[in-house]
């Protein structure tokens, strides 16, 4: 009885969160005046709000951006990121312990202090309206640094040493050996950077200003928040439902790694 | 050893140490500097992306306080103008008073909904990752989507929530348009897309706790309720500590909700200091007050965090 109880509560926990995307949904294949209802399978289904969304804004452009600017930042994170954290914790050099405590005094710093003096540096730099501001103020992360220093520091000396005597540099050692050892840590990462670049949508609202180049979440939002969508709820559910999809079929696959690499962010405090 | 002595010895030991620290600085070309090579090498982007991308913009965070200037004419000196402003502006004030009343909501609500289910999945259960799943899902969904989504439920007349209410013979609630209930209704809102994160976070730490901690206080005729806040919250702490800190930089980070839901308003009521910094970086061009403000609330987030560290450090003492 007890049991029951428990898997009452925890699926009703379930739907309170599952629910609302399934009826966003379904609302998008409705027409307008079925969608204030709770039923999900629509009356008369229509395309007519993916049709509309398509029409108004590049939206797969839209997506297209959004992944050359993750891919980029996030296979740039993961480079510089290894190569930082492996100097960090297996070779020794003068100001060795400089560089590591830089890097914990930048994880301080609040990003909201930032925020103006790096757009007006994008200003400078005539990188508005360019993927450069996108991309390049993203391309290293003080946090992917330390994660890989302490994920490195774990991986036997001797195996190093090994490779030294061999007459491997530091850099084949860190590709051919470490890298292969590394997976979670890169898994970590990957997926954490990622998701951050994929998501943001202020620094884009800033920096960008030209449809053609903006990141999709940026796309919907103005979308949404602007008169195009011409306050039609099935459309802007629809534009919020493409949005969503990508994201929700890579968690359907790896959701497990998703969670725990976030959990494990979480956990770095 | 003489007073005299030690001098004398320090004397002749001096140069010889202080030769080799020179040494340690600037070793002989070889060797040496031959093993820190790599060392530079691979750090030398890092270190030069934070000192333009990090280190500039901070330096001249400071400069933009004492200035006046819109980007594309000639900055204007105006020494404490922007700081004065700023400490006469309503609205700097309002935006801290509607995230200090975000937060005493989100909080509360956001560590017993995150405890209360991570206690519930925290045993032998068929469909454990289905549940711990979903209940992730919202947090990694983007957060216009989520703010899309909740719009149309918050809606009066034809949003879910109302309707919901109606049928239960409740009367509409405006969430979005009722200036007391707007905050709320984001920190709802925003409690239902982080929570499953502070879920997987309490189980992580849930599943530390030694089981024989619980046994021997059974053994001992202890409540579960005793049990409860005499084990597990002391044991939860880092983690309690974590929630608290992570969930107050988010409602000092609050902007795409108040940006696509509300604009601000009604009546100001769920302006946020990063909505309101946007405002008068992009739509007055007043660079150096946004600045001033990303300042200033920088320094609040430094001093809330600190103080949440404190007293719960304190508490963990008691």
């Amino acid at each position: 009885m007890k049991r029951l109880l428990l898997y009452l509560m925890l699926t009703a926990g379930a739907l309170l969160f599952l629910y609302p995307f399934v009826w966003m949904l379904a609302a998008t294949f409705k027409p307008e005046t079925e969608i204030a209802g709770f039923n999900l399978i629509p009356q008369q289904p229509t395309l007519e709000s993916y049709r509309f969304v398509f029409q108004k804004i590049p939206i797969t452009r839209g997506l297209v951006n959004s992944l050359f600017v993750s891919i980029i930042v996030t296979a740039s994170v993961v480079l510089f990121g290894s190569m930082t954290g492996y100097a960090l914790s297996r070779l020794r050099f003068r100001g060795r312990e400089l560089i590591f405590n830089l890097t914990l005094a930048t994880m301080m710093i609040p990003a909201q202090l930032t925020l103006i003096p790096l757009y007006t540096m994008m200003v400078k730099f005539g990188w508005v309206n360019s993927y450069l501001s996108l991309i390049v103020p993203a391309m290293m992360s003080s946090y992917a640094a330390l994660l890989f220093r302490q994920f490195f520091r774990s991986i036997p000396q001797s195996l190093i040493e090994a490779a030294r005597l061999d007459g491997c540099s530091d850099w084949r050692i860190l590709f051919t050996i470490i890298y292969p050892l590394s997976k979670p840590a890169i898994t970590t990462v990957a997926i954490l950077t990622f998701m951050g670049v994929w998501n943001d949508v202020l620094w884009p609202l800033m920096v960008i200003r030209d449809q053609e180049l903006m990141t999709m979440p940026q796309m919907v939002t103005l979308f949404a928040v602007g008169g195009q969508a011409e306050a039609r709820l099935g459309v802007q559910l629809a534009a919020a439902t493409l949005l969503a999809v990508p994201i929700i079929l890579v968690y359907f696959f790896i959701q497990r790694y998703m969670i725990e690499s976030i959990a494990s962010s979480g956990m770095k405090g | 050893m003489q007073p005299g002595e030690a001098n004398k010895f320090s004397m002749l030991s001096k140069p010889a140490a202080a030769w080799k620290r020179f040494r340690r600085i600037f070793p002989r070309r070889g060797e040496s500097a031959q093993k820190d090579r790599a060392g530079y090498l691979m750090t030398f982007p890092y270190v030069l992306h934070v000192i333009v991308f990090l280190g500039y913009p901070l330096a001249f965070a400071f400069v933009l306080i004492f200035h006046r200037w819109n980007v594309y004419t000639p900055m204007k000196w105006v020494g404490l103008g922007n700081v004065k402003l700023l400490a006469g502006d309503p609205l700097v004030w309002r935006a801290l008073a509607n995230t200090l009343y975000f937060l005493l909501i989100h909080i509360p609500l956001q560590l017993a909904l995150a405890l209360g289910l991570a206690e519930l999945l925290n045993r032998k259960l068929r469909g454990r990752n289905f549940f711990r799943a979903s209940y992730f899902l919202p947090f990694v969904i983007s957060g216009v989507v989520v703010t899309i989504l909740w719009q149309q439920l918050y809606a009066t007349e034809t949003g879910l929530i109302n309707v919901l209410l109606q049928r239960l013979g409740l009367p509409k609630v405006g969430w979005l348009t009722d200036p007391r209930v707007a905050m709320p209704a984001i920190a709802i809102m925003a409690t239902w897309k982080n929570v499953g994160l502070y879920v997987v976070l309490f189980l992580v730490g849930l599943q530390a706790i030694p089981a024989r901690l619980y046994e021997a206080a059974e053994l001992d005729g202890a409540s579960e309720w005793q049990k409860f806040r005499r084990i597990t919250v002391p044991l939860l702490n880092p983690t309690i500590m974590l929630v608290l800190v992570l969930s107050t930089i988010g409602g000092f980070s609050l902007f795409i909700e108040p940006y696509v839901m509300t604009g601000g308003g009604p009546a100001g009521s769920t302006l946020s200091g990063i909505l309101y910094l946007y405002k008068q970086a992009f739509t007055f061009s007043k660079m150096g007050y946004a600045s001033t403000i990303g300042f200033f609330w920088a320094l609040i987030i430094f001093t809330v965090v600190l103080l949440q560290r404190r007293f719960v450090e304190k508490e963990a003492v008691e």
